[in-house]
């Protein structure tokens, strides 16, 4: 009976080639119904979240701005399955986040790269993991699923460092080992959590130009959780700003600007008043 | 480059000149050969001897791997238990610590009355020496293991075994082999211990019975035996620690190009 979806997850795993869009598999949507997060109990309770609403259409890129604390890499986790709301109801691809429907590739703000594993390894990991890649994992990790790591290193300008070890790595490249690895298996949906916040400028803006590059390729559905405003206006098209702890969301506005989007727009009056505005509501929510 | 090789020949030196003031020592004092004989004595007593002692060397040996491979199985089963489980943690711990303080020479009668004197307790004993350091350390590695790093495969939806397989065990890994460098000499001690008191075969017998007979070069002749196969024990997991667990020390082998 589930005849459709077998012939989908059969598609050998070759490295992908950014064909017409067709329906490899459905897009999920992510929709959180009044989820809240409550630590402790009683009058230890701490309230991380407070009851959110937020819905994503497939190959949305929206941003999650707001005041540190107020809940964004809760939102995440929740998604991610490894927290579980309190209250209402957190559904990945209309079903809910332990079940598991969909692929998720995650970067955190650390790299946590497994040091035992060569980078190629490490990026291999959720191949290992995932199905329908587990399942051919042994014949293919020195084949095709090398070629396909060895493509997307390609790709971020790591193409030399497969066969190093992490800590033979700097920050940047270890960022840009993270996105391969979040983005290996093709996941429907991306959460970020601030995965370029420990670098300098000009890592970052190029992470985001290698980032915007890797997603207008491949159209997932992504969820970041930033503080820098510039790299949210820059990489989203809708952003939500994020009230103080506990958090909520009080402003949910679209990105009006046509991708691919050049990296000195970040520079021009329109962008720079644009983020001025978030801002601004952002230094009001933190006094109030 | 040149300062390993310093250091190499160093203690090299320093172990010849050991031998070579014992010799010189013994011959300056008069010191008796039935008190202290001399490294050369000695020598021409484990050449001479030789075809006699080595059936004993491989018993010996024979005893301590056995024991010692037992040890680790129940060891790692013991700690991924222990380890993997908070709670499991904190209750079987007092116990452990308990079983681990007790000397382990007074378990050897015990063993000798349940299985008769022979190999069987010296088996035994090499295990049960050795299973504590193991356990506690692939316990702590376990323990230790890096929430961040779980979380990577819980968000792909892994499940525990995997978990335990691709992150847990690799983790405590440089725990398990430090630990079985401790346990090797452990097992090897504990297997020497009960050849000593209740054996008619091993090292340990050999110099028992030349200790009573006054035959005092072959006990000498023994220790240095026991010495060598210690360290060449310890050698080997060394190695095998390094070539395993090389990312933990960064080792300088693993070349940067």
């Amino acid at each position: 009976m589930s005849g459709g979806m077998n012939m989908s997850a059969s598609i050998p795993a070759t490295p992908a080639k950014p064909a017409m869009p067709g329906p490899v598999h459905i897009r999920p949507a992510l929709e959180l119904q009044d989820a809240s997060v409550v630590f402790g109990a009683g009058d230890k309770a701490v309230t991380a979240l407070s009851p959110t609403s937020l819905k994503m259409k497939s190959g949305d890129f929206l941003a999650l701005v707001g005041p540190s604390g107020c809940g964004k890499s809760t939102i995440l986790k929740l998604v991610s399955n490894l927290l579980h709301p309190s209250s209402g109801l957190v559904l990945v691809g209309g079903k809910e986040a332990k079940a598991k429907e969909l692929r998720i590739g995650m970067a955190f703000q650390n790299p946590t790269m497994l040091p035992w594993l060569t980078i190629e390894q490490n990026i291999m990991v959720p191949l290992k993991i995932v199905e329908p890649f587990k399942k051919t994992f042994r014949q293919d990790k020195k084949g095709a699923f090398r070629d396909r790591v060895h493509a997307l290193l390609r790709q971020v300008g790591l193409q030399d460092f497969a066969t190093h070890y992490p800590w033979q790595l700097s920050g940047g490249m270890l960022q840009r080992s993270n996105l391969c690895r979040a983005l290996i298996h093709e996941p429907d949906l991306l959460l970020l959590d601030e995965p370029f916040g420990a670098l300098d400028q000009f890592t970052r803006e190029e992470l985001w130009q290698i980032m915007q590059n890797l997603y207008l390729d491949r159209k997932p559905t992504v969820l970041l959780v930033t503080h820098d405003l510039r790299e949210a206006g820059y990489l989203a098209n809708r952003i939500c700003v994020m009230s103080a702890r506990p958090g909520r969301i009080i402003s949910d506005e679209p990105v009006n600007i046509p991708q691919p989007r050049d990296i000195g727009m970040i520079y021009s009056p329109e962008f720079v008043e644009m983020t001025q505005g978030l801002r601004e509501l952002i230094a009001q929510v933190r006094s109030t | 480059m040149s300062d390993s090789q310093r250091i190499r020949l160093l203690s090299s030196s320093l172990i010849v000149g050991f031998f070579l003031m014992w010799e010189v020592l013994c011959i300056l004092l008069n010191v008796s050969d039935l008190v202290l004989p001399r490294p050369s004595e000695i020598i021409v007593t484990m050449w001479t001897r030789f075809p006699v002692l080595w059936p004993h060397i491989l018993q010996t040996l024979y005893s301590t791997l056995t024991g010692f491979t037992l040890g680790v199985i129940i060891g790692v089963v013991l700690g991924v238990m222990v380890g993997t489980s908070k709670i499991a943690y904190a209750v079987a711990y007092p116990l452990l610590v308990g079983f681990s303080s007790i000397p382990k020479v007074a378990v050897v009668p015990i063993f000798v009355l349940w299985f008769g004197s022979g190999t069987t307790p010296a088996i035994l004993t090499a295990m049960v020496i050795c299973v504590f350091p193991i356990v506690v350390n692939i316990a702590t590695g376990l323990a230790t293991t890096e929430p961040e790093l779980e979380d990577v495969f819980k968000t792909l939806g892994a499940s525990k075994s995997e978990i335990l397989w691709n992150v847990g065990l690799p983790r405590a890994m440089p725990y398990f082999f430090a630990s079985l460098k401790v346990a090797i000499t452990l097992s090897f001690v504990g297997a020497v211990l009960s050849e000593t008191v209740a054996s008619n075969m091993g090292i340990g017998n050999v110099m028992m019975t030349a200790s009573s007979n006054f035959q005092v070069s072959l006990v000498f002749a023994g220790l240095i035996i026991l010495a060598l196969m210690g360290v060449s024990l310890y050698a080997a997991f060394s190695w095998l620690e390094r070539r395993v667990t090389g990312w933990a020390t960064r080792g300088n082998d693993i070349a940067v190009t």
